[in-house]
């Protein structure tokens, strides 16, 4: 237990952060930012709970008891934690496949994202879905078809703006995806995870321009550190309320990396070497930027962080727990949800003979 | 490529060849053949192909002819091969497939030709999930203008893919990814470079009496193991390998039919609109349905949605179960 008192920490810090190129903008993010004691602890304890949940599905998948797809977000926790932070839970957001730290941040919790990577019951879409099939309230998951998700975004953004709540649409989608993207005139923000790579190709190779924040072409656009959560949270704020104020969308590129390789079958060292992900590690881990920034103003000890990390581990292996315990789906559950508020179906199964049942 | 050598036996050499090495040489050969010949798809070149189908090209061959591109690029003239990833993602492309592809050479009164493949896996794979499982044979098929080839093992992957690049209509070629590391036998016929086979020409994998067999891809597999269950119970399965999808070998089934009096057809995908239900169309259209000594029995994939978790996947495709279920029921035995 720390012998200090709350009294002894720094309440809030003032932090200059990196200025974002912008594209047809004439006001940019504010670069002097205030981060509290409160936030920055927050923001430390989820940023470090996608770490390690992640870091446990790559277990998990090695030992096979997930399977499929696995598409790893170590590396770019600063792009969720920031964005979240910036908007509320009664606005909209949508992403690829890359989407376990979303599905948290969004209101999901470790266990049940965990129980639906393991295919068990208890899943987030009770083991129907998997690791890209995942939703929350105002969360459309989770899509597989890289860029699928951009129209969807744009639909969902008409509806706010049809209905008038003032609440936005992110939508995000990555460097690979960035040469499908469409230009959409509706209020909300695009958001380009760039992490340099789509799949195994670098985005020198992908794209003829590679300024991903002006590829809007009539959108301004803005270009983030998206290794930051500051820059991150700051930007989403110039955003969202650029929207919000009906100056229309804006294209957001966050700069970040991935760790991993794009998905748990790829090692991710044939198109990049060791030494630039050990570099990147090193030099702009989101999670050791944010514990120095706090730890070099006072705001926190190395102990009460340490706590946190220990309270983390503690939620994951309940959550791995669970995952690894739960039972399956069980087979009554095949063919219900096929559609949404409708009468009983019979389903056809694998011959004239299976009539099985399907309810909404 | 990877291959074990068998024995040498007088003049005959075995050797065993994995269905992805098998597509390898295919590409390979034709590539050597006619510089017009190119692939391109996502991954296929410096990363040798998601599922390392391309291994190897593009260090052969270079960037003229094994191109990477994004993910829906496809361009038409020369000769292209274009890899899908999987078919799902074909439908991003669906329309330049259906609209450019299908219908061009019709449109222009046989001006203008349209030799492109397109080819990647199809079908349900290990907990890929909804969005990744589907099967596209049915929904290619129905479309006048292209040929849809469906291959099993690795002698109709080299064989098929040949005819496939050298033929000068739109021909949709569906692999399977489960199919890719499975070893099958290879004759030294098969192994030449001028090893071709026939686009819409079935091929009986195993003579019976008493019920016909119809299926394509990994499920042939599955048919086969059916009838070797069966065959201890003294009931003899025919089993047919359609190979092609369009056009289909409407003359083997019927033959078989006329000598069965059964038909079971199996297959992965959907029930509704499918394969099955255009075999049993086709049969009761034709000579063979006064043969019939009961239905047609479909045994497909169940009708939703791919879902994750293992127990509900494993349920949602037809097992070799579901198949002697079947057939006996056919058979009223």
């Amino acid at each position: 237990m720390s012998a200090r008192t709350y009294a002894d920490f720094t309440p809030e810090a003032t932090f200059e952060i990196k200025k974002c190129d912008t594209f047809k903008l004439d006001e940019a993010p504010a670069t002097q930012v205030v981060l509290t004691r409160d936030e920055g602890l927050e923001y430390y304890r989820i940023m470090q709970t996608i770490r390690r949940m992640e870091l446990k599905a790559d277990q998990l998948y090695k030992q096979k008891i997930i399977r499929g797809f696995c598409h790893l977000y170590d590396g770019q926790e600063a792009c969720a934690v920031g964005i979240e932070a910036s908007i509320n839970l009664s606005d909209h957001l949508i992403t690829a496949y890359r989407a376990h730290g979303y599905t948290l941040t969004r209101g999901g919790t470790v266990k049940e994202i965990m129980a639906e990577l393991t295919g068990r019951r208890g899943g987030i879409a009770k083991g129907k879905g998997g690791s890209m099939h995942m939703y929350t309230k105002h969360f459309y998951g989770g899509n597989g078809i890289v860029g699928a998700q951009v129209p969807l975004g744009a639909g969902v953004a008409l509806a706010c703006k049809y209905q008038g709540n003032n609440q936005l649409c992110v939508c995000l989608y990555g460097d690979g995806a960035a040469n499908q993207v469409c230009s959409l005139e509706t209020s909300f923000n695009f958001i380009c995870e760039n992490n340099r790579y789509g799949m195994g190709t670098s985005v020198e190779r992908a794209a003829a321009s590679t300024d991903y924040f002006r590829r809007g072409e009539f959108i301004p656009g803005l270009r983030v550190d998206g290794m930051d959560l500051l820059c991150v949270r700051e930007a989403t704020r110039f955003a969202a309320d650029h929207c919000r104020s009906g100056k229309g969308p804006i294209l957001m590129e966050l700069q970040t990396y991935r760790y991993h390789g794009h998905s748990m079958s790829d090692p991710g060292v044939s198109y990049r070497t060791r030494e630039e992900i050990q570099e990147v590690r090193s030099k702009s881990d989101p999670i050791s930027m944010l514990k120095d920034r706090m730890l070099s103003n006072n705001m926190a000890s190395i102990e009460e962080l340490k706590e946190i990390d220990v309270e983390v581990r503690k939620e994951i292996e309940d959550a791995a727990l669970f995952a690894t315990t739960d039972p399956e789906p069980p087979l009554e559950e095949l063919c219900n949800h096929i559609y949404y508020n409708d009468a009983a179906v019979e389903v056809r199964g694998t011959n004239p003979w299976a009539k099985l049942k399907s309810v909404s | 490529m990877s291959f074990l050598r068998g024995s040498f036996i007088d003049a005959l050499v075995v050797l065993q060849m994995m269905v992805r090495d098998a597509l390898n040489q295919a590409m390979d050969e034709e590539l050597e053949r006619d510089e017009r010949v190119f692939l391109l798809g996502e991954e296929v070149a410096q990363y040798d192909g998601a599922y390392k189908v391309s291994r190897g090209l593009w260090k052969k061959y270079g960037d003229q002819r094994i191109i990477d591109t994004p993910i829906s690029e496809v361009r038409a003239g020369l000769r292209p091969i274009c890899e899908f990833m999987t078919f799902n993602f074909s439908m991003q492309a669906i329309d330049q497939v259906i609209n450019s592809a299908a219908k061009t050479c019709y449109m222009s009164a046989g001006f203008q030709a349209v030799p492109i493949v397109f080819r990647g896996p199809n079908g349900s794979s290990a907990g890929v999930a909804a969005q990744h499982s589907q099967c596209f044979a049915a929904w290619y098929a129905h479309c006048p203008g292209l040929k849809v080839v469906s291959p099993w093992n690795s002698e109709d992957a080299k064989g098929l893919l040949k005819a496939a690049i050298r033929d000068d209509n739109p021909v949709v070629f569906m692999e399977n990814e489960l199919m890719y590391g499975v070893p099958f036998e290879m004759s030294e016929e098969a192994l030449s470079k001028d090893f071709v086979l026939p686009i819409g020409k079935a091929k009986i994998e195993r003579p019976g009496n008493h019920v016909t067999l119809v299926s394509h891809s990994r499920c042939v597999g599955h048919c086969l193991d059916a009838a070797a269950v069966l065959a201890k119970e003294g009931i003899e399965c025919e089993v047919i390998n359609l190979r092609s999808i369009r056009p289909m070998d409407t003359d083997a089934i019927e033959a078989s039919v006329m000598k069965t009096n059964h038909l079971v057809t199996v297959e992965g995908g959907w029930p509704q609109f499918g394969v099955g239900a255009e075999i049993c169309a086709k049969i009761m259209e034709g000579p063979a349905f006064n043969y019939l000594d009961a239905p047609v029995t479909r045994v497909t994939g169940v009708d939703i949605p791919m879902p994750y978790a293992k127990i509900l996947e494993d349920n949602s495709v037809p097992q070799i179960k579901d198949i002697i279920f079947s057939i006996k029921k056919t058979l009223n035995v």
